[in-house]
Formats: structure tokens, sequence, C-alpha cells
């Protein structure tokens, strides 16, 4: 595996609400090497999307480390901050609210490269546009149109040419296709692969689509209730999913065939409360296979088969 | 063949606005067997929704237009009916679940009260005592404990929430159940749950059931029979085998399967369906999907395919419209 170009030690991240510490992410590690894609998988209140906050510092961490180039950027001041954020860019799930709506098209794209004053001469700052219009696949005359105008499809892909306005090296992608329908999703998941394979981006991909997850993913990690229970290369992970949760997400997927037409295999309950957790196995409630032992302690992420991580106590 | 529950024909149903007409559905056909479930697929702005609103009569009023067409239910034109006769008849003979939880129940009422009010409405002849024996069954068949009947919609979870949905749409034991999206909004472990809730339902009670949706693999793990829409029309129907393994296709069933990435091989690329779909304010003149089909002719320009049926399962294509070997056998 190539150096990661991101990666965290021990992130936390904890919100004060009203009945106590409410622990979004708590102790996750991750790495993504250059030019990988890191699918982050899970339900909702996971996790997921504050962890892609983080590691953008769009959300300051409780505790643990950052470390991009193997810099920890927690220590950086504003100044250095903004600098790196030109490397750093996010793409947000929902194209109809990510997007200000009294901002034109050109607007839009062009407004990191203002904030940042990369390139302040106007012609060169229009043909910028009109370059990423292209690579997005937007066709020029939509330059002056307002968000309101355009479909979802399209939308996406403003946000997508704005992620890219500053060459940025690694792209947060926090369920940039599941407000869109299946076939505009798949024309923008083809497109979000072909600007990987032409600027070598890096991604951190985060979905609840197992199908999309691993169509893109090269490697996966599955969240929990804040914490990481499984990690994984893609093709191993769906090939032996080893936490009971993983096994319960892959078996609760309806699949497009009728070959498997099984009955849906269902775990029973509802995420419990992240607030002031147990110290021990989150899933346990929910676990089919869960054991008095699973009370006892807190498991922590072992390694299994090559780059596979489970942390669960089944494989103590 | 089984009795026909419902039944709709020829179904043209538009929005007017101040600026647009909008054509919604230009010729809808579709039926449903008593004890079968029907999967409604296609995309946003495909007319799910609308066909399934015309069939409640609950398009909105004055700029939601049923210009032509009949829909039947055991026979009956509800078209035909009084808005009276059609109040005792939603709720009690069809009923219908919608996409959100979140906003489809009432955050002032307790789940109870909720439940109870259908009730009221349809049995006056019960008691209290009956009504709230029968809304602690309801809750109790959808996996609640009634006990929490006199909590309020926001104490419940999203997953809850729909089975609270469910529970109403089915306290009156209805012929046929609309599904509007009833599990996009949930995670898949909670999907999983009410998907087969909905199954188990469906069995025991004999109920029918139109399921709209956009996952084609929620439709192959729960229907009989499938519809596709595209723009307002049915452009491919049959029975769940012939959808998902028969050999001949609309070109815009092979697209939306084509979107869907594979779980069990590794492709690198997705074969998309370019374009967009047509502008519904200008009614086709040819076939809709025309500008995106990649197995376009020249007679798709000009005249809108009729149905090429074989057996159970018919398609909407010139591709098969050909005379001679392709020829309809209805």
């Amino acid at each position: 595996m190539s150096v990661p170009l991101i990666r965290t030690k021990n992130l936390k991240k904890y919100f004060p609400v009203g009945g106590g510490l409410l622990h979004a992410v708590d102790d996750v590690d991750i790495s993504i090497g250059k030019g990988e894609t890191l699918g982050m998988v899970g339900e909702s209140g996971c996790g997921k999307s504050t962890l892609g906050r983080l590691l953008l510092r769009l959300v300051e961490p409780t505790g643990g480390e950052i470390l991009f180039k193997g810099e920890n950027i927690l220590g950086y001041g504003p100044g250095k901050m903004k600098e790196l954020r030109k490397e750093m860019q996010i793409i947000f799930q929902d194209p109809f609210a990510s997007l200000n709506p009294r901002m034109t098209v050109s607007e839009i794209i062009a407004e990191p490269i203002k904030v940042t004053g990369t390139i302040t001469n106007q012609e060169e700052l229009l043909e910028r546009v009109f370059d990423l219009m292209e690579i997005v696949g937007l066709a020029e005359r939509f330059v002056n149109t307002y968000p309101h105008e355009l479909d979802g499809g399209r939308r996406q892909r403003i946000g997508v040419a704005r992620a890219l306005a500053l060459n940025p090296e690694f792209i947060v992608c926090d369920e940039p296709v599941s407000a869109l329908d299946v076939s505009i999703q798949a024309q923008i998941l083809n497109l979000m692969m072909d600007l990987q394979d032409e600027m070598g981006l890096t991604y951190l991909f985060i979905t609840h689509d197992m199908s999309v997850v691993k169509h893109i993913s090269d490697n996966i990690a599955v969240m929990y209730l804040g914490q990481c229970v499984e990690r994984a290369p893609a093709d191993e992970l769906f090939e032996h999913p080893s936490h009971p949760y993983t096994k319960a997400l892959l078996d609760a997927i309806p699949v497009p065939s009728l070959k498997n037409r099984k009955k849906l295999d269902v775990i029973q309950g509802e995420v419990t409360s992240p607030i002031d957790p147990k110290p021990w196995c989150r899933f346990a409630p929910r676990c089919p296979m869960a054991a008095p032992e699973c009370l006892l302690l807190p498991p922590e992420l072992m390694e299994i088969g090559a780059d596979h991580f489970v942390s669960c106590v089944l494989f103590r | 063949m089984t009795e026909k529950l419902l039944e709709i024909k020829d179904l043209h149903v538009m929005y007017r606005t101040d600026d647009d007409e909008i054509y919604a559905l230009n010729g809808v056909d579709l039926s449903v067997e008593a004890g079968t479930t029907l999967g409604l697929v296609g995309e946003t702005g495909a007319g799910k929704t609308t066909a399934a609103l015309s069939v409640m009569r609950l398009l909105p009023d004055k700029v939601g237009i049923v210009k032509k067409g009949e829909i039947f239910l055991e026979g009956r034109s509800l078209m035909r009916l009084t808005e009276a006769d059609m109040r005792l008849l939603r709720g009690n003979d069809v009923s219908m679940i919608f996409q959100d939880p979140m906003t489809s129940l009432n955050p002032i009422h307790t789940v109870g009260d909720q439940i109870a009010e259908v009730l009221k409405l349809h049995y006056s002849d019960l008691g209290g005592d009956a009504i709230e024996a029968k809304v602690d069954e309801m809750m109790g068949m959808v996996g609640i404990p009634a006990e929490r009947k006199g909590e309020y919609p926001h104490q419940f979870s999203g997953g809850m929430k729909q089975r609270i949905v469910i529970a109403i749409a089915l306290a009156c034991n209805p012929k046929l159940l609309l599904a509007d999206e009833p599990t996009t909004a949930l995670d898949v472990t909670i999907q999983a749950q009410v998907l087969k809730m909905m199954d188990e339902l469906k069995r025991k009670f004999g109920t029918s059931m139109i399921l709209i949706t956009h996952d084609l693999g929620v439709v192959a793990q729960i229907c009989d029979r499938v519809a596709i829409m595209y723009a307002g029309e049915i452009i491919e129907l049959g029975t769940v085998e012939d959808i998902f393994e028969g050999e001949r296709h609309h070109p815009y069933t092979v697209g939306l399967f084509g979107s869907i990435p594979d779980m069990t091989k590794k492709t690198r690329r997705l074969s998309p369906i370019e374009g967009l779909m047509p502008d519904p304010t200008s009614p086709p003149s040819g076939c809709g999907f025309v500008e995106r089909c990649p197995r376009r002719m020249e007679i798709c320009f000009g005249a809108s395919p009729e149905a090429a049926v074989r057996g159970t399962h018919s398609v909407r294509c010139h591709l098969f419209a050909h005379p001679g070997k392709e020829a309809t056998t209805r």
C-alpha cells in the first residue's frame, strides 16, 4: 500500500447535548492512500458525515490526530488552514441545498477561486470556469443559469466542478449520489471515477448504499454508532464480511435479481442512543451472535487477514 | 386468471398551472389482481405517484385534471362516484401509504388516536372499547408495544413511524394498498424489517398492493408483477420473471438495469442512460423515450408504439412491434 495521503489517529468528536455527550465519532482510525477511494458506509446517525467534516476541520475534533501528508493539521493556524483547504474539498449530499440559489452557475464555480485569490484576472477566471464546466460535462449555455433551472444531475455536476476548482488532491464526497435517480446516479459515478483516473484524486466516499460503495471503493470502512467496526479492501469485505453488523447490512440489501430471492434476513431492533454509550460493544443489543462476554469489554479492531480489521469479540 | 381488483383504462392526467399544462399520464392501462403485488417502477417525474393519487381521487383540486380514462375497483367506476361515496371507500377499501413517515403523521395527536380516527370514521357502530382493542391489535401487528399508543410521533424513530402509518392504512383491512415509496426514507436494515412485515401482512390478509418504488431490488424481493413507467406511460409490463429474467426488454428497462452497480461482478463503468426525461409540458408525438434511446429508428419519432404482448409480458416499443414473428398475441 502506498503512503497514506490522509490518516486519522483516535479521532473523536463528542457533541454536548441535553442528556450528556453524543459520541458522534469515537476513536476512529482510517487511512487513505493517494489516488485511492475509501468508502465509508453505515446507517443514518452513525457519524459518517461528521467524520468527513472533521477531516476538513469544518468541525473541530474533541481529540485525536488528523495527519495530511504526515503532518498533524490540528496544529495549523487559520492562515495555514486556508492554504490547506485548496487541497481538500467536499461535495455535499443534496444538490438542492448546497448551492446558493441566488448565484449563477459561473459564480458558484468561481467562488472558491475568488475566495482563495488563485486567479485574479477576470478573463482567465471565466476561462477556468468554462474548463471546469467542460470537465464535468456541463454545456456552456448553462453558464448564466441559476441552480433552480437545472435538474438534480446537472446541479450535482456544479457541485463537482466547484470542488475541483482549486485542483484539490483530496475530496470528501458526502453521499453525492443518494438524492439522484438511478440513471443520473450512474452518470455522476462514472464522471467521478473518470476524474479520479485523470487527476489522481483521492476520495473519502460516504454513502449508505452498499452497491455504490462496492463499485467505487478500493477499501471500505463500516461504521456503527461512531465506531469503525470493520475495515477491509472492497472485494475482501464483500467476500468475507466478518463483523455481524456488516453481515446484517449486506443481508438487508434487496438485490435486483430473482436468483437469490431470499427471505429478507432481518436484524431486529434499531440503532441505540449514541448519547453516553456503554463501554462495551455497541452492536451487542441487536447482534444475533451476542454472547455474555460482549457486555464485558470494549472490542478492539484486530487484523484477521491482510488489511482486514474487525472489532468483535468473536475474533479475540 | 384471477379476478381483477383494480383496472385502470387509458388514463390521461394533466396538471394545469398558470404557465403550463403538464402531461403527467398519457394513456396508462394497468390492472391488479386480487391478492397480488404490483411494482410500479420509474424515475422521478415518470408519473408513478400521479397514477396512485388518481386511484385515490386525491389529485390536487382544480390543478390535477383527469382528461380521459376510467378506473374500476371491483367493477365499480371510481370516476363516477360522488365525493361522499369516495370518502367511504378511502381508507376502507383502498388506502395509501406515503413516502415520508416524518410528514404523514399529525404531530399533535398521539399515534393511538391517529389509528383510532380511521376506525371511528368507517366503523361508526364500534364502541370506544372495541376501537381501543382494535388499536392495540394493529400496533401489536406492526410490532410496536400497545403501551406506547399514548405517545406522539416525534417520540418514535423513522422506521417505527412508518409502521404506525402502515397500521393506519391497514386498520380497516383494505382490499388494495397503495404504497408510495414506503421504505425510501429508511435505512437498509429498517427497510428490510418494514418490507418483511408488509409481505407477511399481505399474506395474512390477502391484501393486494401497488408498490411504487425506484428500487429494482425491492421489486425483485416482494412483487409478483412489475410495470415500468416512463414519461407518463407504462412502457413495459410483466411478471417479475418476465422483467428480471425475460429476453426482450424496452431499451429504457435495459438502461435502468445498466445503471445499478452489480454487487456480484466487477465492472469498471456503469452504462447509464444518457440525457434526461422529456419535457412534460409538450405531449409526445412519437415514443417518449426516443431522444435517449440507443436503438431508435425512424418510425420512433413519428408514431407512438403499441404494446407488443407475448403471454404475460408486454413491451411498448417499435423494436418488438414488427409484423410477423413479433406479432401481438392477445
